[in-house]
């Protein structure tokens, strides 16, 4: 049941997703067709839409959790909607997501909220078109902390789940 | 190493009579009667028997007093207060000497070496105020590179003879070493003796490796690593450091991997969706069979002693709590209701109570209570403490704690059951996951 849930909203979003997507990267498109449109960077670069640095720095590849959390916040959704589009625009990527926790819980705990996390974030990534295929989820509870001090402002910044953009499938 | 035969054999006959009183007179340390003052002991160094012996034996009964007086149980008496030297293991001992020096036990020993790398040592306990020896004369023999488990099977004989209490100190502990800044650990298994020597690593430090857990023969270790890029789990042949992964549907995460009982089975967490579970699977078919199917987390799972019962984690109820079913799943029963996050259940050897790590207003806390909740006891606090393992005899807890702030590291600790004796396990570089193994045979 959970799974035709999932197919009748990939199939609702995938038509959702294909309008705005449209839209959103109407700039960018031509782009990586002919490559000749003189813009002013370096194909891949971070300035390049299409680029997983575009992705990661201008995007954003990651959103933030309350303590022992796994819902999305109005910010993490509106980060997420972002990273469809352009997983919508460059269908040649895939993407893994890794979910972390901070320090504050026991290890094994810490994996399984990960992974809560990463799936939270796939869940939603699915429901704005993007294909289930081409997403993984992986957790790694609180073994990869980003920032390394012992209290809230590095803790806020730990508890995330990252969208790592990769070539080809995602095995 | 496994090669070492080690046989039992009596060293003299003694009158039995004499045995039957030392046991039963006075010199006896009742653990659970909450021991104030460390037993007093005096170990002369063993006798070496043949000039190959030298070293050895004064090796030997430094390890068989550092056991007993790691216990917080005993305390030794330093050699510069002795009044008689034992010059011969045979001689009859002068009680009035050691009884001048308060000495409540005294040990004594010998050690022989072919020189073609075995040896045999030998050692006698007495109850100084009683005059009588305890117990019996016991040998050992073995290789002269196993020379620390001779030492320990010495200690453990004294130390269950005078507290009644089962032996330990001849176990091994599998741990994670970690080396490298908090924000890119690196991670590999290591195998050593208890008290911290000996260390081996079974991996290196390429993936990250998680949470070993012993087989019951303490030949094999369950762990996860993120050899793939994704959490998986994995058995290891400790003798050859072969591994091999448990074959489980692709697109799956697995980890906290604990043997059954039978040594056949292993309960696990497997993460499909987001969603973790428990699920057994058996070792040698592959079988696999799930025991828990609920939208919350189930992980951290142990078996009680006869296998019959699995005490795990879940936050079904919002939060952190512990829980038992039976071990092939059906419902389950909360057993924690205090203040705070229960986890890391493990089920004492004895059986008869649950370690725990205990998350209450920003502390870690090391505990245990009896299997239907009641007598709950936190045996430490700290900023990080976590993953509790038991010693064979059930007697001693060894955990993780982990240092607050940038330069934060983790180290193993042991504590006592009662909550006293607290110490750190001295390794190299940082250590964590300690999963303490059956006596070894």
């Amino acid at each position: 049941m959970n799974r035709l849930k999932i197919a009748v909203l990939i199939g609702a979003a995938f038509a959702l997703g294909a309008c705005t997507n449209a839209g959103r990267f109407d700039n960018s498109d031509g782009f990586g067709a002919d490559g000749a449109g003189g813009a002013g960077f370096d194909v891949g670069s971070a300035q390049d839409p299409n680029s997983p640095a575009y992705f990661s720095q201008t995007i954003g590849d990651r959103v933030l959790f309350l303590v022992d959390q796994s819902s999305l916040t109005p910010e993490a959704q509106s980060v997420l909607a972002g990273q469809a589009a352009w997983l919508a625009n460059n269908p040649e990527f895939t993407a893994v997501i890794e979910g972390h926790a901070d320090e504050q819980g026991t290890r094994e705990y810490n994996l399984a909220l990960g992974a809560r996390r990463a799936n939270a974030v796939q869940e939603y990534l699915v429901s704005q078109g993007v294909a289930a295929t081409r997403l993984r989820t992986l957790t790694f509870g609180k073994e990869r902390p980003l920032e390394i001090c012992s209290d809230e402002s590095c803790y806020a910044k730990n508890r995330r789940a990252v969208t790592v953009i990769a070539a080809g499938g995602t095995s | 190493m496994r090669a070492i035969l080690i046989f039992l054999a009596m060293v003299f006959s003694l009158a039995i009579g004499s045995v039957a009183v030392a046991q039963d007179g006075p010199l006896r340390l009742r653990i659970t009667d909450g021991v104030i003052e460390p037993m007093p002991f005096a170990i002369p160094a063993f006798q070496a028997e043949s000039a190959a012996a030298g070293q050895l034996a004064g090796d030997i009964s430094r390890v068989v007093a550092a056991d007993l007086t790691g216990t917080g149980l005993f305390r030794e008496i330093s050699p510069d207060a002795f009044i008689s030297t034992v010059s011969n293991f045979a001689s009859p001992v002068q009680y009035a000497d050691w009884k001048a020096i308060n000495a409540q036990a005294l040990i004594t020993g010998a050690v022989n070496a072919d020189g073609q790398g075995n040896i045999t040592v030998k050692f006698r306990v007495y109850d100084v105020f009683s005059g009588a020896e305890l117990g019996k004369g016991l040998q050992f023999a073995g290789t002269a590179q196993g020379w620390r488990r001779m030492a320990h099977k010495v200690a453990d004989e004294v130390y269950s003879r005078i507290t009644g209490e089962g032996k330990y100190f001849d176990s091994r502990v599998v741990f994670v070493s970690e080396t490298g800044p908090k924000n890119d650990r690196k991670k590999r298994l290591g195998i050593m003796d208890y008290d911290g020597a000996n260390v081996q690593y079974l991996t290196d430090s390429s993936a990250i490796v998680l949470a070993p857990r012993f087989s019951p023969d303490g030949n094999q270790v369950l762990y996860t690593s993120y050899e793939t890029g994704f959490p998986r789990i994995y058995v290891l042949d400790v003798n050859n450091v072969g591994r091999r992964a448990i074959d489980l549907p692709s697109g799956t995460m697995s980890f906290a991997p604990r043997f059954a009982p039978d040594g056949q089975t292993a309960v696990f967490s497997l993460t499909t969706g987001g969603n973790t579970d428990l699920y057994t699977v058996n070792l040698a078919s592959g079988a696999l069979t799930r025991l828990t199917s609920a939208p919350s987390i189930e992980t951290a799972p142990s078996y009680s002693p006869d296998g019959s019962r699995i005490v795990f984690e879940s936050d079904r109820s919002g939060n952190q709590q512990l829980y038992v079913m039976p071990a092939g799943g059906g419902d389950a029963t909360r057993i924690s209701f205090g203040a705070g996050r229960y986890g890391t259940p493990v089920w004492s050897p004895r059986g008869d109570l649950v370690a725990f790590t205990k998350q209450n207003r920003g502390r870690f806390h090391i505990g245990v209570m009896r299997l239907d909740g009641s007598e709950e006891r936190l045996l430490t606090a700290s900023f990080l403490d976590e993953g509790p393992t038991w010693s064979p005899n059930g007697r001693v807890i060894m955990f993780t704690r982990e240092t607050q702030g940038a330069q934060g590291a983790p180290s193993l600790y042991s504590v006592d059951i009662s909550g006293r004796n607290l110490k750190p396990i001295r390794t190299d570089g940082g250590a964590s996951d300690p999963s303490w193994s059956p006596l070894q045979r």
